[in-house]
């Protein structure tokens, strides 16, 4: 007797627990991958997973095992060639000629780096964890599209909350004339020829009584003609759409001067990342400018952006000078939510720094929704920290953040999620 | 197999490529018929149709249908995944678990000619061998199995709860990397019952608690008033299965943490039968499946479209390349298995003065019986020392290399010839013994009056070394151990070395 069960929809993901475990157990490596792989991405390139590679040294389970060496008399297959007491040379590298031997090769040299794929949570997951982002924002951010429950006329069906009295009267009342007409034709013609015959004849005329009989029984279907009927009601019809979104500019704008080390640079970029995570969840289209700066500033491409090197003096005004000009000229159509972000070690020349609070204060502040600064710094803040700090207190849209390591990045971001999200 | 005289032709079973519960039933329904014909003896059987991401689930675990959680079944997990997503392998037609119940699992994919290969193939096949090899029947119990995984699981799961994850898995990491030295290799194990197990669990772990002070008893109050006792040895001889040795005797081993041991210990136990009978259990199967679908194709019941599919999928299975091409990676068990069965049923049936000569036993015996006997009584070792004829050698133009790490070149030592083939048959024999496969590892001494450590000895065999993460193990030993533990080996010579120690400064009390 045979048993035949259908397991096809049973619980899949059954190793999804013994995945976890793994990757729990590889924290580190992993990171090391996400990080490699945050410096190699584009920073529009946040939604695919990626795929990690862990040396497989490092992954090995030991066995008790015997290694390469000594005696070992192993049987082949397929002699073309070979007669009793003959010398062989020992194959190179073990794997070509087949006389590997089966278990001298599967330990030492040969083991490939482990590669798996980590999903787009996964990933999300190691580089929120590096940022420290709290668990709310985390969600919000991973969140892929919001939908928004909206009005879109009426069905026949759905639940009894939802009936639309109106809507369902009226097809009620146009239902009970349609199907009452044909009798109401006949009805009237009846109604004539009795009161015809009424003006020559007796009431208890044969003919008269017949009329009056039928004209019963037309007006007892009318009557019968159900007053509503499940199939006259309708309900209000909502669908979801996805949540109005709106357009918005970014302008990514980075030093670029000598003192700004790749350390700097990396840490500047999981800033503008995250700045466009955020962007990405509350903006259908994103425009993103990127400045860099030294000394004169100059609208590049991304790839410039993090991978040119220059060097020289810092003069920040001509970035912001250029983002104004920007600014003005191709996003001042009040259609932009426009977003600054600067990322600076700020080492400015010293008469630039006041002149650069001026013109954020005057010329860019009160377009945008918000500017971050960051100022990545080993130790003392420097001159146009100072500068930036008088903005602070009259300006809402503004924030700033001193940065020594990648947790520090995450306030930048607090009182605008705190904004969003309430 | 196309005898003249066939019978009556039947009308053949619809062979669709898409298969359906109604088809696998019928075929089921012929295949059973015919193995009956065979005397096949099964465990009753249990189709499951699965997903192909199940098929990996059961893959990573095992094999299993439930085990308990660990990273390194994650990791397998996902290679086996990489490997699938990237068609660089397929995954097996089936699965099929060694319970009773025999659970076969049938993967969604496979086309209908698939489905009837592989109920022939593992519900037939392999099921009987589960039901009648000796190995299985005195190592495995297949009524008790899946209870005692449902146990296992439940249990660590409970520990982690307790204990915390990290803890576990430490202890699980130790456990699976002595898991091939964990096992009774002649001595018989006990039968497992999930009742059983649970009312005694508690009770043996307050029992081996209060056994294992045993070793405590030899501390300074005791010691200092009779230093002169006669020094006796422990343990009192050398012992082969590291697991149960750490189970009973460790001495700092919490109790649930001896009930981790002992679970990974008989997990591995149960799997020892099928390491030794790969050659004879595939094979068995693949004879089976082949005869049993040949059986009904003579009777008219199957189609030409699933022979040749059968057929293509059987070559497969079956193909050996030879060891100078790139493909070639070892015997495949599943040929040379294959092919020494279906050599038995010649000897039996057609017999040359070869096989004569060779196999006076069994040749032109009643090919069951024969088959009945090959199948309970052997395992590879045996059963290639036993049946591997001259003709299989010669089809498989098999010879034997001398590798001498000693010699600057290789030698061959014996070819498929009327001087070789006894030489070539003890080293292939010698080739599937797990013994002579694997190093040799005893406990050797407890070091009960210095620093409680346990020396480990490898007897060396042939001058072959342990391979290089052995030290690695040995710190796993040293954490079970809780004290030093130290690795000799013991070469053919005679003399003693000592390859590595490893320190464990663990005291009971200043855990982590």
């Amino acid at each position: 007797m045979v048993r035949i069960i259908d397991r096809r929809f049973d619980s899949r993901n059954k190793s999804a627990v013994n995945r976890q475990r793994f990757m729990r157990r590889f924290k580190h490596q992993i990171r090391e991958a996400v990080a490699d792989a945050i410096s190699g991405r584009s920073i529009k390139d946040l939604d695919n997973g990626e795929s990690v590679s862990i040396p497989g040294k490092d992954l090995s389970e030991p066995r008790f095992r015997h290694g390469r060496g000594g005696i070992w008399e192993t049987v082949f297959t397929g002699n073309d060639q070979f007669s009793t007491g003959d010398q062989v040379n020992r194959p190179q590298g073990g794997a070509g000629g087949g006389s590997g031997k089966g278990k001298a090769s599967k330990d030492g040299e040969g083991e490939d780096d482990f590669v798996f794929n980590l999903s787009r949570e996964e990933f999300l997951d190691v580089f929120f964890d590096d940022l420290a982002l709290p668990n709310l924002v985390k969600t919000q951010l991973a969140r892929i599209q919001e939908y928004k429950s909206q009005r879109s006329g009426f069905t026949n069906d759905g639940t009894p909350a939802n009936i639309n009295v109106v809507r369902s009267l009226r097809g009620a009342l146009g239902r009970r004339l349609a199907l009452a007409s044909p009798y109401q034709g006949r009805l009237r013609d009846l109604q004539r020829q009795l009161d015809e015959l009424l003006e020559t004849r007796p009431d208890d005329d044969p003919e008269v009584v017949r009329l009056k009989d039928e004209i019963g029984i037309l007006r007892a279907k009318i009557d019968a003609i159900p007053f509503i009927d499940t199939f006259d009601l309708r309900y209000n019809n909502r669908i979801k759409v996805p949540k109005p979104t709106t357009q918005a500019v970014m302008f990514c704008i980075m030093d670029v001067s000598g003192s700004m080390d790749e350390e700097k640079k990396s840490i500047a970029k999981r800033f503008f990342m995250l700045l466009y995570l955020f962007l990405t969840r509350t903006y259908e289209h994103i425009d993103i400018v990127f400045i860099r700066h030294h000394t004169v500033a100059k609208e590049v491409n991304e790839e410039d952006f993090f991978h040119s090197r220059e060097s020289g003096g810092t003069v920040v005004s001509s970035a912001l000078e250029l983002m104004k000009e920007i600014l003005h000229s191709r996003y001042a159509n009040g259609a932009w939510n426009i977003y600054g972000a600067q990322a600076s070690d700020g080492d400015n020349w010293d008469n630039d720094s006041p002149h650069c609070r001026e013109m954020l204060a005057q010329t860019i502040l009160p377009f945008v929704q918000y500017f971050a600064y960051i100022e990545i710094t080993r130790g003392e803040q420097q001159n146009l920290w100072g500068e930036y700090e008088k903005l602070l207190g009259a300006h809402t849209n503004f924030a700033m953040q001193h940065i020594e390591n990648l947790p520090d990045i995450y306030p930048v971001f607090r009182e605008l999620f705190k904004k969003k999200l309430a | 197999m196309n005898t003249p005289g066939r019978p009556k032709r039947k009308k053949p079973l619809p062979s669709p490529g898409e298969w359906s519960f109604e088809l696998i039933d019928a075929y089921h329904v012929e295949i059973d018929r015919v193995a009956r014909e065979f005397k096949l003896d099964t465990y009753p059987i249990q189709v499951e149709l699965i997903t192909s991401e199940q098929m990996m689930d059961a893959y990573s675990s095992v094999g299993m249908p439930v085990n308990y959680h660990h990273w390194s079944f994650g990791k397998s997990f996902l290679q086996t995944e990489k490997g699938y997503r990237r068609g660089q392998m397929g995954l097996a037609y089936e699965i099929v678990i060694n319970s009773n119940p025999c659970i076969a699992y049938l993967m969604e994919e496979n086309t209908m000619t698939m489905q009837a290969l592989v109920i022939a193939h593992a519900a037939y096949g392999h099921n009987s061998f589960f039901k009648g090899n000796y190995l299985f029947r005195q190592w495995t119990n297949a009524d008790a199995i899946v209870d005692y995984l449902i146990f296992a699981r439940n249990y660590l799961t409970q520990c982690e709860e307790r204990h915390g994850e990290e803890e576990v898995e430490l202890l699980l990491d130790s456990c699976h990397a002595l898991m091939n030295v964990g096992v009774d290799r002649y001595k018989r194990p006990a039968k497992l019952s999930l009742t059983k197990e649970l009312t005694r669990q508690r009770e043996r772990a307050e029992y081996l608690q209060s056994q294992v002070n045993d070793l405590w008893r030899t501390l300074p109050t005791q010691l200092a008033k009779a230093p002169t006792v006669e020094h006796h040895r422990f343990p009192s001889e050398p012992q082969e299965n590291l697991l149960y040795f750490i189970e009973k005797n460790a001495p700092l081993l919490e109790p649930w943490q001896r009930e981790v041991v002992r679970i990974v210990r008989k997990v591995s136990q149960y799997f020892f039968p099928q390491r030794q009978t790969q050659v004879m259990n595939e094979g068995w199967a693949t004879f089976w499946h082949y005869t049993l679908i040949n059986t009904l194709y003579d009777e008219g019941l199957l189609s030409d479209t699933f022979m040749m599919e059968f057929l293509h999928s059987h070559t497969n299975v079956v193909y050996q390349p030879g060891y100078n091409q790139p493909w070639y990676q070892g015997l495949n068990p599943y040929a040379l298995g294959f092919a020494m069965w279906q050599d038995i049923r010649r000897i039996c049936e057609h017999p040359t003065d070869e096989d004569r000569h060779w196999f006076p036993d069994i040749a032109g015996s009643n090919w069951q019986e024969t088959f009945d006997f090959a199948m309970r009584n052997f395992k590879d070792e045996s059963f290639i020392a036993q049946f591997l004829s001259p003709k299989v050698m010669r089809d498989f133009r098999l010879f034997a290399i001398l590798d001498d790490d000693k010699d600057p070149k290789l030698k061959i030592s014996a070819i498929h010839d009327e001087t070789g083939y006894r030489r070539v048959r003890e080293i292939l024999s010698d080739n599937y013994n797990l013994g002579s496969r694997e190093p040799n590892l005893q406990v050797w001494n407890v070091d009960l009056r210095g620093d409680r450590s346990l020396t480990l000895r490898h007897q060396a065999y042939l001058r072959r070394p342990l391979a290089g993460d052995t030290e690695e193990v040995l710190k796993h030993v040293a954490r079970l151990w809780g004290f030093a533990a130290r690795l000799e080996v013991a070469h053919e010579d005679g003399s003693i070395e000592c390859l590595h120690e490893c320190r464990q400064d663990r005291r009971k009390h200043d855990k982590p």
